[in-house]
């Protein structure tokens, strides 16, 4: 721009409607949109339940925690709080992603980051869960 | 990554005072952007002081007011100043709008008029629009259908079908609701954007049209559709008070609807 005299760069001859059209629609994100409207509400009830656990295990020794874990009901609900918690994680975190970072290499790795922690703590979760109710 | 500022030659430098006559009574500043793409300077801040008494009611008047007789070289698209050709969308007071729409009185304060937006500057308040219109192109705005239309007559509506149409036939593509979209600043080479995506759903509401599901098809897409995270900068700041979060809502519930 500074120069006046210097010959435009142009780097893309691909029209208009080409570059709009992109590489069409991927026919997907119905699922992923879905699933995170879904997991929200299913963690309203859940978040709910696990404050008032939380407040009601407040100074348990480790014996109180297991029988309380041993219950199915607990431990079935404390499994489907991890499950919709980072599930939804999983999915709000890639929209970030996918919002922001825009160079096709740090996009990849940082999701796979991301989403290979999340499937880590996830496990990690219902592992713990499992150890105190079985 | 997203650019949270300026590119270095974008950074919007102090520009030229313009007085008012001496004896005006009403005065106001117009704070314009200004760029030229000639001189290979950065972008400045114009101001000008308009005497309100001698100009009319829009901001439309006093940019024309400017041009006439202070400024000839602002440059601005304008054409029915009548909130129809959506020709004058631009950026008044931190709201994008039609100048021809906006009372000057509404401002408190300086107007500060910028180009629509995020997107490419021509020079001074008009922006490149090529993307936009384009992306329009792309959802094919017209009449899709099979079946000829009567031989003796126009494609027949009922009273609800043509209903279904009202909110989104009004809308006159200035692309104040894009512009305005964060989604679309980020992500706008791949994500529609309300103007488009109402577009799209115009021609999907459309009794007539047969190519409700190629439509859909072409709209399923993480980026083409689903940028749109019900943010409401569209709907907020539509100057012709249509609402495209609602059209773009509509469609995704039709994705959903169509699974079963």
């Amino acid at each position: 721009m500074n120069d006046s005299n210097a010959d435009p760069i142009i780097d893309i001859r691909r029209s208009q409607l080409g570059r709009a059209r992109g590489l069409g629609a991927a026919k997907s994100g119905l699922h992923h949109w879905w699933a995170q409207r879904v997991t929200a509400i299913a963690l309203l009830p859940l978040s709910l339940y696990f404050v008032l656990s939380v407040l009601m295990l407040e100074g348990a020794s480790r014996t109180q925690m297991m029988g309380y874990m041993a219950e199915p009901w607990n431990a079935v609900l404390f499994l489907c709080l991890i499950a919709a918690l980072f599930y939804h994680l999983a999915l709000g975190l890639q929209t970030v992603i996918e919002d922001y970072v825009h160079t096709d290499a740090t996009r990849l790795v940082t999701m796979l980051a991301v989403k290979g922690l999340i499937v880590f703590c996830a496990l990690a979760s219902a592992v713990s869960v499992l150890k105190l109710a079985l | 990554m997203a650019e949270f500022t300026l590119p270095k030659n974008s950074k919007v430098g102090v520009g030229k005072t313009y007085k008012a006559p001496t004896g005006a009574k009403r005065v106001k500043e117009f704070k314009v952007y200004r760029w030229n793409p000639d001189d290979g300077k950065n972008p400045t801040t114009d101001t000008y002081e308009i005497d309100l008494d001698a100009c009319g009611p829009m901001v439309l008047d006093a940019i024309i007011k400017i041009k006439n007789e202070i400024d000839s070289s602002l440059t601005f698209r304008r054409s029915c100043r009548e909130g129809i050709c959506g020709s004058c969308a631009m950026n008044i007071d931190g709201t994008n709008t039609l100048a021809c729409l906006k009372p000057i009185d509404d401002v408190k304060g300086a107007v500060a008029i910028n180009p629509l937006p995020h997107m490419p500057v021509v020079k001074d308040l008009v922006p490149d629009l090529t993307q936009a219109y384009a992306q329009y192109r792309s959802i094919e705005p017209w009449l899709q259908s099979e079946t000829a239309a009567p031989p003796d007559g126009e494609r027949l509506q009922s009273k609800e079908e043509r209903a279904e149409l009202d909110g989104l036939w009004e809308c006159i593509m200035c692309f104040c609701c894009t512009t305005s979209c964060p989604s679309y600043w980020w992500n706008g080479d791949r994500y529609l954007g309300p103007a488009v995506l109402m577009a799209a759903y115009r021609w999907i509401a459309d009794s007539r049209d047969e190519h409700t599901g190629q439509r859909l098809d072409a709209l399923e897409d993480p980026f083409k559709l689903y940028r749109c995270h019900t943010i409401m900068n569209c709907t907020q700041t539509c100057p012709k008070g249509l609402n495209p979060a609602k059209a773009i809502g509509k469609v995704k519930q039709l994705m959903l609807e169509r699974q079963g």
